[in-house]
């Protein structure tokens, strides 16, 4: 019963010198760290850093070709992750990791590892009472996990591991589900638990907000290696940007040209779409977007983006509705997609948008293979027209590859972002629908997408940007619309958009 | 394709056909015989005679033929195992076309016959890929299950509608008119079926490998939700491929009637279809290497009974040798981009 009786307080941690090679590339390179009892650390660095590495080296996911872990001061090797739990570790996700269909109470009841054969329910839910009563916040523990909102399920995570006895909390990226409202009160809980001095914690995160706001000390690192850190009170934005790029300069922000309105370009009816159970996952959706206009959709992840975009990009069937573009009904078939130039950025590309074992110039060839420039006689595919089509899109947007008949999955995540959108943008495009254009790649790469974005929109494209990145709907998008349940439930312009507003009704509160 | 993954590939299917010749070899040794010896009769029986050759060339051609049937569906990202049942349907269609072009000139004649076996067994295989499409259905259970319904069809019709009862020796169609047939390669005994084969699969190559459509069916099979996304037609693709290849099957039955037996029997199901699967495998789907594929196994079909005399090994040995071939050539699919040797430098 270990477990019910834990420390009052969490132990000292020393990482030194943790090392971890996956073949030739060194994914973290002589890393060390120290999380005084009660501290609150972030970890920050671009995509390929080492972040990820570090903690599963840490709870012992990954064993670390060097480095030493020490506990109150004395070594510890852990290889799995039961033992790096009876040390006091404990880990919370992105995704959540409880039981939809349990109550509260039962989900942070099984979660324990000396679980008895016969359960004696009273006694547990007295326990759990007396448990709750000590903590800074109060969940219904009898509603079933599936009808708490993601904050809550979030707080029930951290609920879950300090009654499990964990005392030191790694936390990965935990408020990307997560509204700014329901972000800040995890992270404002987390803190009060850190400053009571019954809690260390360590969290990987890519906002700096909430690393300068919660945060008391950080560490940055860059392809593996640690390149600063310190106490948060010596630390601003510029710096810790500086550190995770490096020398890396940065793309200038995009310059947003003034343009009159232009004519309607996209055109939702009261679209309906069901989702893949079934369920209507879009509901009633109206709205236009412009010829050189970006209409950005906010919302948490979950909430009909996807399916939206699904029925755009021709993957999907509307249950009814309809859409127009440029005044037509738009029938989402080739011909149409290239009369009016509809061209579409999916999120993971590779699962959405492309053929990982084909060529990189096949990939960039899926729009026009069937042109006349690079077919002989019209239906034989001319390869040599698509190298040549390839070689300079390559070098037009910078995919770093070793040339075009490298399979796409031997690049890297930004490079087949890059080999999509040289796809989707090369062309005369008149629609874009983009949705989570930038997700995952690091700062640099992310500058460089908006600004194609921007570039297009300037040239006249009429854009719809899904994100769930609300920096990004702020720097680009010129309207925003807040999608929740599948409804556009809230609009406003660019000018005088308020983040809090935007974040109350994506948590539908209006 | 480039030349390292054509040497990857060779190396790979050369490395799963040796491996599983050891195996057999142990399987030799085991009833003790001499594998060295076994393994040279296995060749003189497929290569080692002129006799032997073409023996061994007239087994390939339907190997071809339905190997298509698994390979074309195969590049949309369908595993169709239905060659079976289309080459059977293929066959009987050949004979009930022979009822009304039994006046029509041998040359037309014949184009006919060979086109009523490739339509029906593209529309047999076709209609897996229209439930495959607009019902979901599993195309390789449907395809499965359509070769015993072709099975119960053919038996069906031979013991009854169709029953030639002059055939004494076991229950067969009517007969095609003698000027229907067509007969050997001159200066040879093996079929004209071989050169339907060769050139089906060299046709196939080039609508697979250098067409847009053939383009176009890579992005489905690699990735139906990009083909989707670039406003590709899949309905239509999996219904074409999956015609294109029921219908070379179904030519291989047309061939089988028009070229050897005169007529629709038991004989149509003799595993041509499932041997046929394997020669698509272990050409990795490729057209063109089909045809080499589909020599090497005729040639082990072409020993078989050759082995049978020599060692008294039961004719069921070759088909020891195709299963651990099979095997073989399935495990050996997880080697590739796995080998430090073909790794991109």
């Amino acid at each position: 019963m270990t477990s019910l009786t834990p420390p009052a307080t969490p132990p000292a941690v020393e990482v030194i010198g943790m090392t971890k090679r996956f073949g030739d590339l060194r994914a973290l390179d002589d890393v060390s760290l120290t999380l005084a009892p009660g501290s609150f650390h972030a970890i920050l660095g671009q995509n390929g850093a080492g972040k990820s590495t570090l903690v599963k080296c840490i709870m012992g996911y990954h064993r670390p070709d060097a480095g030493r872990l020490l506990v109150d001061g004395h070594e510890h090797v852990v290889v799995n992750p039961r033992q790096a739990h009876a040390l006091g570790f404990g880990m919370v996700y992105q995704h959540f990791t409880l039981v939809p269909s349990m109550s509260a109470a039962e989900n942070l009841i099984l979660g324990r590892a000396d679980l008895p054969a016969v359960i004696r329910w009273a006694e547990e839910r007295a326990r759990l009472e007396a448990f709750q009563r000590r903590m800074p916040f109060t969940l219904d523990l009898d509603r079933p996990v599936a009808g708490l909102a993601a904050g809550q399920k979030q707080k029930l995570e951290i609920l879950k591991q300090l009654f499990l006895g964990r005392r030191v909390l790694i936390l990965d990226e935990p408020t990307s589900v997560l509204t700014p409202d329901e972000a800040d009160q995890v992270l404002g809980i987390l803190r009060e638990l850190t400053a009571e001095n019954r809690l260390s914690v360590l969290i990987i995160t890519h906002k700096f907000r909430e690393a300068l706001a919660f945060a008391r000390e950080v560490t940055v690192l860059r392809a593996g290696r640690r390149v600063g850190g310190g106490p948060v009170a010596g630390l601003s934005r510029p710096d810790l940007v500086r550190m995770m790029i490096g020398s890396a300069a940065l793309a200038e922000p995009a310059t947003r040209a003034a343009r009159p309105g232009g004519a309607v370009a996209l055109e939702l009816e009261t679209l309906t779409v069901r989702n893949d159970k079934g369920l209507l996952a879009v509901r009633d959706a109206s709205g236009v977007v412009r010829a050189g206009e970006i209409v950005g959709v906010a919302g948490v992840s979950g909430n009909g983006q996807r399916e939206l975009v699904e029925v755009l990009a021709g993957q999907r069937e509307p249950e009814s509705g309809a859409i127009r573009v440029r005044g037509e009904a738009y029938r989402r078939t080739r011909t149409d997609m290239r009369r009016h130039g509809v061209f579409v950025l999916t999120e993971e590309p590779l699962h959405n948008s492309c053929v990982r074992g084909m060529s990189v110039a096949e990939n960039l060839a899926f729009r026009t293979f069937d042109e006349p420039a690079n077919t002989r006689g019209g239906w034989l595919v001319s390869r040599r027209a698509l190298r040549r089509q390839a070689r300079s899109l390559i070098d037009a947007y910078g995919i770093r590859t070793q040339g075009p008949d490298t399979r796409l999955e031997a690049l890297s995540g930004g490079n087949v972002q890059r080999t999509v959108l040289a796809r989707e943008l090369s062309g005369d495009v008149a629609v874009l629908i983009a949705q989570n254009p930038c997700a995952g790649l690091d700062v640099a790469a992310t500058a460089e997408i908006r600004n194609r974005i921007m570039a297009a929109r300037n040239a006249g494209a009429a854009v719809l940007l899904l994100s769930e990145d609300l920096d990004e709907l702020l720097e680009l998008a010129d309207r925003i619309v807040v999608m929740f349940e599948g409804r556009f439930v809230y609009e406003t312009p660019r000018d005088g958009a308020d983040l809090h507003t935007i974040g109350h009704h994506m948590a539908s509160h209006p | 394709m480039t030349i390292r993954s054509s040497v990857e590939t060779a190396a790979i299917s050369t490395a799963a056909v040796l491996v599983a010749l050891l195996l057999f070899g142990g399987f030799a040794a085991a009833r003790g015989l001499d594998p060295l010896e076994v393994y040279r009769v296995l060749y003189v029986g497929a290569f080692g005679t002129w006799f032997a050759v073409q023996n061994t060339l007239t087994q390939a051609a339907p190997l071809m033929l339905t190997a298509l049937c698994t390979a074309v569906p195969a590049r949309a990202g369908l595993l169709v195992i239905g060659g079976e049942g289309a080459l059977v349907i293929g066959g009987l269609a050949t004979v009930l076309a022979g009822v009304p072009l039994a006046g029509a000139p041998a040359p037309l004649g014949i184009a006919l016959l060979c086109a009523a076996g490739a339509v029906a067994g593209g529309l047999w295989v076709g209609a897996a890929g229209a439930l495959r499409h607009w019902r979901g259905v599993n195309e390789t259970i449907s395809t499965l299950l359509l070769n015993y319904i072709a099975i119960a069809v053919l038996n069906h019709l031979i013991t009854g509608p169709i029953r030639d009862f002059a055939q004494v020796l076991k229950p067969a169609s009517w007969s095609l008119g003698e000027h229907l047939r067509i007969g050997d390669v001159p200066g040879t005994s093996v079929h004209w079926g071989l050169a339907f084969g060769v050139a089906a699969c060299a046709l196939l190559w080039v609508l697979m490998r250098r067409t847009t459509f053939g383009f176009a069916v890579d992005i489905l099979g690699g990735n139906v939700r990009a083909a989707r996304m670039a406003g590709l037609p899949v309905g239509a693709m999996v219904l074409v491929a999956c015609f294109l290849g029921g219908a070379a099957a179904g030519l291989a039955g047309a061939v089988e009637v028009v070229a050897v037996h005169g007529f629709a029997s038991s004989s149509l199901v003799v595993g041509y279809g499932y041997a046929g699967i394997l020669v698509a495998f272990l050409a990795r789907q490729n057209p063109l290497a089909i045809v080499f594929v589909s020599v090497l196994l005729g040639g082990i079909s072409a020993s078989g009974g050759l082995l049978q005399r020599r060692f008294g090994l039961p004719d069921a040995a070759t088909l020891v040798l195709r299963g651990l071939l099979f095997v073989a050539v399935l495990a050996s699919t997880t080697l590739y981009g796995r080998l430090r040797v073909f790794r991109r430098p």
